[in-house]
């Protein structure tokens, strides 16, 4: 294609307006900041911490309920306290956190995948096809969604790929309502009928006429699916119906807690539930930015 | 009494955008008599509808009327507070936009809309507003008014829509119309007709009216003095039949020229050559000079000032086509030396 | 073989209630099936020859834009035959048409929204010579798309930008170069200028000329302009609601025009010099609705000069000179 040179094209999204406003957004700042520090401490977590939560002969039963470093009787050791097992909170959070963000991300492409090519399918070759995935769109939307992914759960079980199935089946009807839209409207456009009268196939005409178009619409959605699934995900594990126990997520953490939530043990359940707030925080503030300046309409 | 109705003095409207200010329009002076219609012409990006929306101030970030008077009868709009000029749209100076789709709202009803400016600019009470009305749609030629009144703005054709808005704008007896390429929307036999009922509404009750338009010929039809703005500035003013039968500026006559003629075969149409300017770069010197076939290069150095070529006959070029009754004639072109050919 | 395109009785509706469900009215204590059909087209015949400049002029809503869709199959025909260099592609499939697709192509109206403003110019020209096999390498087809940009003007160092960079009528010769890359023969030219400002809409009529002249094109033209039309045709059309009122060679429709409704156009033309929209008489009423059209001749709600039968029966259409043909009760 160009001979653009890497740092010409950096240096070329630098100057763009989208930066621009980027610069001058807080929420899309603050919101960065957030995601970035999650990232961060989700992949580099894990050389830092104290222990291993998972390993279960490094845990000791008398180092249980220690309170945060900042209460009397905590230790400096545990800096967010322990649980009813002596696990580091700090530790578990951030291994809490990797489950969490992967089942929100992987869940997230999935049904982003599979709603795509559906909404395409439906805005593009309308007729049956579109009745039929409508129809079954409509249905599904008619059921409160937690209630769909609960019985899904209760069904498969728990575990991460059973999580991962229920919220793929729960999530693409967004993206394929979303994309069905937009793809009705990009469809009548003056080039797509270009593309028709070149006699392109209708597949091409999808993915490099129809898709790129549409695009930013799937960006603003999936970066807030992302927070919706860590949240429905932590909702079922809390429900007990999500993740195994050997591998908790945030929402298993919260889950693990509650029962002690009222003695007075605060910290083993209040604080995974502050880190997925603040995890669903930076997406949805982000998520926001994204959307004002990907619609062109709002220009 | 006097018979200016209003006087724009200096206008400069730039828009702050990421990219650069854009200077929609840039120092503009020009003047509306009672009675008159003054067109403004020009083709996109010149900066015409910016002029328009000055007038009546409807300008938003993230344009600033920078600078400039606007006097209407004597009293200068840009000293009016907001509530002032929401007083005075409507009242005394009032709108007709181009899309009649989208300037009539779609959820109520025609009747309803027209009613409307009656409220805020009038006192009649509930049947003399009905009668006003009924009165103002037959005025713009709407047959069997009594039944559009509960109409709503999708059940009627484009013509019949923009009938509505022209009889919105009138609603209140406005002194000075603003039409903004009121007929680009229409198809040519419904805008034969708008243009004619706009014209005797306006001569009617000695309404001035500013119609600005791309259309030359559409305004060569219609007005008694022509404006026309390249790039955010006036460079000729005059009569109608003046700046049309014997243009001063190379740009007005290459518009002029390209206009496809019914009567006149040619095998191949004059253009101007080049592309509209990118606003953000424009040249230091006249605006139009790199397009210009007869341009010097002390033409892309200094920016030409308006001049009074001939009596009401104004002028922004280094070497206009013709010398005019002022006899500037020792610059009548720059390349050739003699009359531009 | 001299005559290219033949359309003979072409016609197209378009339905507005896509699903059964809305097509069910309660009337009359009963439920009915109402169809809301818009008549776009209704039996449109001509024919374009090799190098001929063949336009159809009319107001919008009559259908010239559906005929144009419909003859290059974007939209599959609902009656009448189309004849491409004798060969019935009426009803060809989407594969069986391809071979023509190489041989005919399109110009489009808006040029904000004919090119993929996510695609680089190059690729935009690039696209459709690889998908025909025009050359034999994508460096050879690379070279072709830089030649025929250039040949529209615009230069090589602009093929990597994309479509917002550019302007109105520079996107308008974009477009114009991609119908150009297959190297068609016959090429639709849907409302080519009618988005354009006038000064860049006399660069791009003289363009598709001189590209005609060197290229030996025919042309269906599309406009709503009758004055836009004169330079460039060598037969014109007059359509209204849906039918072809008035046809002949540009002497015929220019110089000696007949039916009432292109008089109506001529006359609502603004003019340059004129004061005809001041003074002369003009063309009363509203376009009818295509859903419910007029029985008899269409125009006849609008027309000056109506007679009786123009409300009932529609006109057939007649040869009042060799080569000018009129649908017109007055006329026969």
């Amino acid at each position: 294609m160009t001979v653009t040179a890497r740092s010409g094209r950096w240096s070329a999204f630098l100057q763009s307006e989208f930066f621009h406003n980027y610069k001058r957004s807080l929420s899309a700042v603050v919101g960065s900041i957030l995601v970035l520090f999650v990232l961060l401490v989700a992949i580099f977590g894990p050389l830092w911490t104290v222990q291993n939560p998972y390993n279960i002969a490094s845990l000791e039963l008398r180092d249980a309920y220690k309170p945060p470093a900042w209460v009397e009787d905590g230790e400096s050791r545990f800096f967010l306290g322990t649980d009813q097992q002596g696990r580091d909170m700090l530790s578990a959070i951030v291994y809490g956190s990797r489950v969490s963000l992967v089942i929100g991300v992987a869940g997230t492409l999935l049904a982003s995948a599979i709603g795509i090519v559906l909404g395409l399918v439906a805005g593009f070759f309308g007729g049956r096809a579109d009745s039929i995935i409508m129809r079954i769109a409509d249905i599904q939307l008619s059921f409160p969604t937690m209630l769909i992914a609960l019985f899904l759960m209760s069904v498969l079980g728990r575990g991460v790929v059973n999580i991962l199935i229920s919220l793929t089946l729960v999530g693409w009807v967004r993206f394929a309502r979303t994309v069905r839209g937009e793809t009705l409207s990009v469809k009548k456009r003056e080039y797509v009928e270009a593309a028709r009268v070149i006699g392109l196939p209708n597949v091409r005409i999808l993915f490099k006429h129809v898709l790129p178009n549409v695009f930013a619409s799937i960006i603003v959605l999936a970066t807030i699916q992302v927070g919706n699934f860590i949240l429905t995900e932590a909702t079922l594990s809390f429900l007990g119906l999500g993740v195994p126990i050997t591998r908790p997520s945030l929402g298993m953490l919260c889950n693990n807690g509650f029962t002690v939530l009222y003695s007075g043990l605060w910290w083993v359940s209040i604080l995974p539930g502050l880190y997925i707030m603040i995890i669903v925080f930076g997406i949805n503030l982000l998520g926001d930015f994204l959307r004002d300046e990907l619609n062109p309409k709002l220009k | 009494m006097n018979d200016t109705l209003l006087e724009v003095k200096n206008l400069r409207t730039y828009f702050h955008t990421f990219k650069g200010i854009v200077k929609a329009v840039d120092d503009v002076s020009f003047s509306v008599e009672r009675g008159e219609i003054l067109a403004i012409v020009g083709e996109s990006g010149g900066g015409k509808s910016v002029t328009g929306f000055s007038i009546i101030r409807l300008i938003e970030e993230p344009g600033v009327i920078e600078s400039g008077e606007i006097l209407l009868e004597g009293r200068d709009v840009m000293e009016l507070t907001e509530r002032e000029v929401d007083r005075l749209r409507g009242k005394e100076i009032s709108m007709i936009f181009q899309d009649p789709m989208t300037s009539l709202n779609p959820v109520y009803t025609i009747g309803r809309q027209i009613e409307e400016s009656l409220i805020l600019h009038t006192k009649l009470n509930r049947e003399e507003r009905r009668a006003a009305c009924l009165d103002l749609l037959r005025s713009v030629g709407i047959s069997n008014p009594e039944s559009r009144l509960k109409a709503y703005p999708h059940q009627l054709s484009g013509g019949m829509r923009q009938r509505v808005v022209i009889a919105i704008a009138l609603a209140a007896d406005p002194k000075l119309i603003i039409a903004d390429e009121p007929t680009t929307a229409l198809d040519v036999t419904i805008q034969a007709q708008i243009l004619r009922l706009m014209a005797n509404l306006v001569r009617a009750k000695n309404r001035s009216m500013i119609l600005v338009t791309h259309d030359l010929a559409v305004v060569s039809e219609m007005a008694d003095r022509i404006n026309v703005m390249y790039c955010g500035k006036i460079v000729e003013t005059g009569s109608a039949r003046k700046v049309i039968d014997e243009s001063m500026h190379p740009y007005t006559k290459g518009l002029i020229d390209s206009i496809p003629n019914l009567e006149r075969d040619r095998m191949r149409l004059s253009t101007i050559k080049g592309i509209v300017p990118n606003m953000f770069e424009l040249p230091e010197g006249c605006n139009f000079a790199p397009r210009c076939s007869c341009a010097t290069e002390f033409c892309l150095r200094n920016e030409p000032q308006q001049r009074e070529v001939e009596p009401g006959h104004f002028v922004a070029c280094h070497f206009p086509l013709r010398s005019g009754t002022y006899g500037l004639s020792e610059q009548t072109c720059g390349r050739s030396g003699g009359v531009c050919s | 073989m001299t005559q290219l395109l033949e359309v003979t009785n072409l016609e197209q509706r378009f339905d507005l209630n896509t699903d059964l469900l809305s097509k069910l009215v309660f009337e009359k204590g009963r439920i009915i099936k109402k169809e809301r059909l818009v008549k776009a087209v209704n039996g449109v015949s001509f024919s374009v020859d090799r190098r001929e400049v063949f336009s159809i002029v009319g107001e919008s809503g009559c259908g010239k834009s559906t005929v144009a869709r419909t003859v290059v199959k974007l939209i599959e025909p609902k009656g009448g035959r189309i004849r491409y260099e004798g060969e019935d592609i009426t009803e060809l499939s989407r594969t069986e048409m391809l071979p023509f697709r190489k041989r005919m192509q399109m110009i489009f109206q808006d040029p904000y929204a004919s090119l993929n403003p996510r695609q680089r110019v190059m690729d935009i020209l690039v696209e459709p010579i690889i998908f025909h096999g025009i050359t034999r390498s994508s460096d050879e087809a690379r070279e072709k798309a830089l030649e025929i940009l250039n040949r529209v003007g615009i230069r090589p160092e602009q093929a990597s930008r994309y479509p917002h960079q550019f302007s109105g009528g520079q996107r308008q010769r974009i477009g114009i170069a991609r119908a150009l890359a297959v190297e068609p023969e016959f090429i639709i030219a849907d409302e080519p200028v009618s988005a354009l400002d006038v000064s860049i809409q006399a660069q791009i009529l003289n363009l598709l000329m001189d590209l005609k002249e060197e290229f030996s094109f025919s042309y269906l033209f599309i406009a709503h302009d009758l004055s836009v039309v004169k330079h460039i045709s060598d037969t014109v059309a007059v359509m209204y609601l849906g039918r072809i009122v008035e046809k002949g060679s540009k002497a015929h429709i220019y110089g000696n025009p007949l039916h009432p409704y292109t008089l109506a156009l001529f006359s609502a033309i603004p003019r340059i010099s004129g004061t005809k929209m001041r003074t002369g008489r003009n063309l009363e009423g509203e376009i009818p609705s295509a859903i419910d059209l007029p029985p008899g001749c269409c125009f006849h709600t609008r027309c000056p000069k109506v007679l009786p039968v123009c409300k009932e029966v529609v006109p057939e259409e007649r040869e009042i000179e060799q080569g000018h043909f009129i649908s017109c009760h007055l006329f026969t």
